[in-house]
């Protein structure tokens, strides 16, 4: 499935907060979306969750507009995975993932066996079928992440929305949990993620989308649009680009003592 | 129940289950036993049975009063008192992400309190005080929600918020109605109401309540899967498909009536709808699935055991509401400061 985003603007009251934000994202794809803080990715990820309403454009999943979908039928093709949070109540890994599937049952429905084998497919898919009796708050944050991405797939949606997942995350979890989401992109799953490392996007996303002031200040491939001068202005640092052996490498700067 | 695959925490949950119902089977039987007439357990079922069954008389007339018209109303409405109160706590947790909400928590007690204080204020026999205090305990919960509804911003607080604020108001009119009740009856009766109790029930008053609490327990048991949605992030569930402001209208609703219905027959209990679910999760954890049968147990069995204190312990009874709270908060203190604090 195919996400598009055309011509997006949103405002909380007389504050405009996105403007005329346009991009898609391709079946198969990993899109990055990158910014610094308060440029207007969680806006445009509500927007995208039908949670807001946005003022103009149109958000399309496979040529269908979102604003003419049920939220049951949005659920059918979008899945959100948050950002790790330390949740009320500590339910199993289990009946974590299982809640992935509401949308596939009616009101008055419990999961059945079938529901348990496809929670139990989505574990398996992200490598923490050994987690599953284990109660979710005392997880580690990296267990939690697999989990929460379990938890979207068990809800069988195309379109995978997700929230800086690595933010919380140590140095390899954060890697391991972003070579997992570029394997799920492989097997076909559109995926829109939002960053704050711009090496994240560089390493890992098929495509990146700059967003500042609610604008979109780039879109296309990260090594073709990720320059300096972009750096520069979403951060106000100097950074220096590295091609290695491995892709490029963001250094900062250093000063005139050789240190950063 | 259908065949499922091998699952531990079910297992578990189904065996606790069993257990717990088996306990107040017990408890059940046990309490008609004690009071101030003798009647032997076995005796107890016989007496029982023959309601069912054409059993041969070996009672005296004495026994079948003492068990059938004075002992057996007051058991069951503890036992539904208990279960509403722990099934609508339960329910109040979820939709509140909240382990520390109460079934007061949306002003149903300080409604149905003032409602009471007013039927008795203005000379009503025990019936017209319980329709009064359903009546003002549904009124302000529904005036809570369409307060809250008004105001922009996130739901869950602003209910939070206007349940706070309406409860005060209430409160103070309990207050003034009871500076301005006769003191020499009208205020004894009110402040009695308010500590809660289960003396002189008889079967139309268990009738009265188990109609509203059947009706709320119903939809809260059919949804209980749901309702774990409620406790995820508001995003998170309306991505899944869940349309959360419907979803928890209707158990908002139901964990209202459940805890009206109590309230207005029993007075106010409080703790009941705290800690049991609490203890409920130690036991099979936080799916509302297994939880919320679980909770109504043993609801059920605490409030039946401490009122079987409250009318033995002393010649004069306790009132339940007293006890409970003797009870209740010492086991919150001490959860409150245990080391391990995983609630």
């Amino acid at each position: 499935m195919s996400l598009s985003v055309e011509n997006l603007s949103f405002s909380y009251g007389a504050i405009p907060v996105l403007r005329e934000v346009t991009f898609t994202a391709e079946k198969g794809e990993l899109l990055s979306v990158l910014g610094p803080n308060g440029v207007g990715k969680t806006t445009l990820f509500r927007c995208i969750l039908g949670g807001l309403t946005p003022a103009s454009g149109r958000i399309t999943v496979d040529g269908a507009a979102l604003t003419e979908l049920t939220p049951r039928q949005r659920a059918e093709r979008i899945a959100y995975i948050p950002q790790i949070h330390p949740p009320t109540f500590g339910y199993t890994v289990l009946d974590t993932v299982l809640m992935g599937v509401s949308r596939q049952l009616g009101a008055l429905g419990l999961p059945g066996a079938a529901q348990v084998r496809q929670a139990e497919e989505a574990l398996e898919q992200v490598g923490a079928s050994h987690l599953r009796e284990r109660n979710f708050t005392r997880l580690s944050g990296g267990e939690q992440q697999l989990v929460l991405i379990a938890r979207a797939l068990a809800q069988r949606s195309e379109v995978l929305v997700m929230d800086e997942p690595t933010s919380a995350l140590d140095y390899g979890n954060q890697l391991r949990i972003l070579q997992l989401v570029r394997r799920l992109a492989a097997q076909g799953y559109t995926v829109v993620l939002s960053t704050h490392n711009p090496q994240h996007a560089l390493t890992f996303a098929h495509r990146l989308l700059v967003l500042l002031d609610g604008r979109s200040a780039a879109l296309g491939r990260p090594a073709d649009v990720l320059t300096p001068a972009l750096m520069e202005r979403l951060y106000g640092v100097q950074v220096e680009f590295l091609h290695t052996a491995s892709g490029v490498v963001l250094a900062p700067r250093a000063e005139g003592d050789g240190h950063v | 129940m259908k065949q499922k695959p091998f699952c531990p925490a079910d297992r578990r949950a189904a065996l606790c289950i069993a257990a717990l119902a088996a306990a107040l089977l017990a408890l059940f039987l046990f309490s008609f036993v004690l009071g101030r007439y003798d009647v032997p357990i076995w005796q107890v079922v016989r007496i029982l049975l023959s309601r069912l069954l054409p059993l041969e008389q070996t009672w005296t007339g004495n026994m079948a009063t003492a068990v059938l018209n004075v002992r057996l109303p007051r058991i069951l409405l503890a036992c539904l008192v208990g279960g509403a109160l722990s099934a609508a706590g339960t329910a109040y947790q979820a939709v509140f992400r909240n382990p520390m909400a109460a079934p007061d928590i949306l002003g149903a007690s300080s409604g149905a309190c003032f409602g009471a204080a007013l039927a008795i204020l203005l000379g009503a026999g025990r019936l017209s005080v319980t329709a009064l205090a359903f009546a003002a305990s549904l009124a302000t919960v529904v005036l809570v929600y369409a307060i809250a509804r008004r105001i922009r911003g996130n739901q869950v607080v602003n209910l939070l918020l206007s349940g706070i604020m309406i409860s005060s108001l209430f409160s103070a009119g309990t207050s003034y109605i009871k500076l301005v009740a006769d003191p020499s009856n009208q205020l004894p009766a009110i402040t009695y109401w308010l500590m809660g109790s289960l003396s002189g029930t008889r079967m139309q008053h268990v009738v009265f309540a188990l109609i509203p609490m059947a009706a709320g327990a119903l939809p809260l048991l059919a949804l209980r899967w749901r309702i774990n949605l409620l406790t995820l992030s508001e995003e998170e569930a309306r991505s899944m498909g869940v349309n959360t402001t419907a979803l928890r209208l209707v158990v908002i609703l139901s964990a209202t009536v459940l805890t009206a219905a109590s309230v207005a027959a029993a007075g106010m209990i409080g703790w009941v709808g705290l800690v049991i679910p609490h203890l409920g999760r130690k036991l099979v954890g936080s799916d509302c699935r297994r939880l919320l049968p679980a909770a109504m147990l043993m609801g059920a069995f605490f409030l039946l055991a401490v009122d079987n204190i409250s009318r033995n312990l002393l010649a004069v009874e306790i009132p339940i509401g007293i006890l409970t709270a003797f009870v209740g908060a010492p086991f919150f203190l001490y959860l409150m400061t245990r080391k391990e604090h995983v609630l």
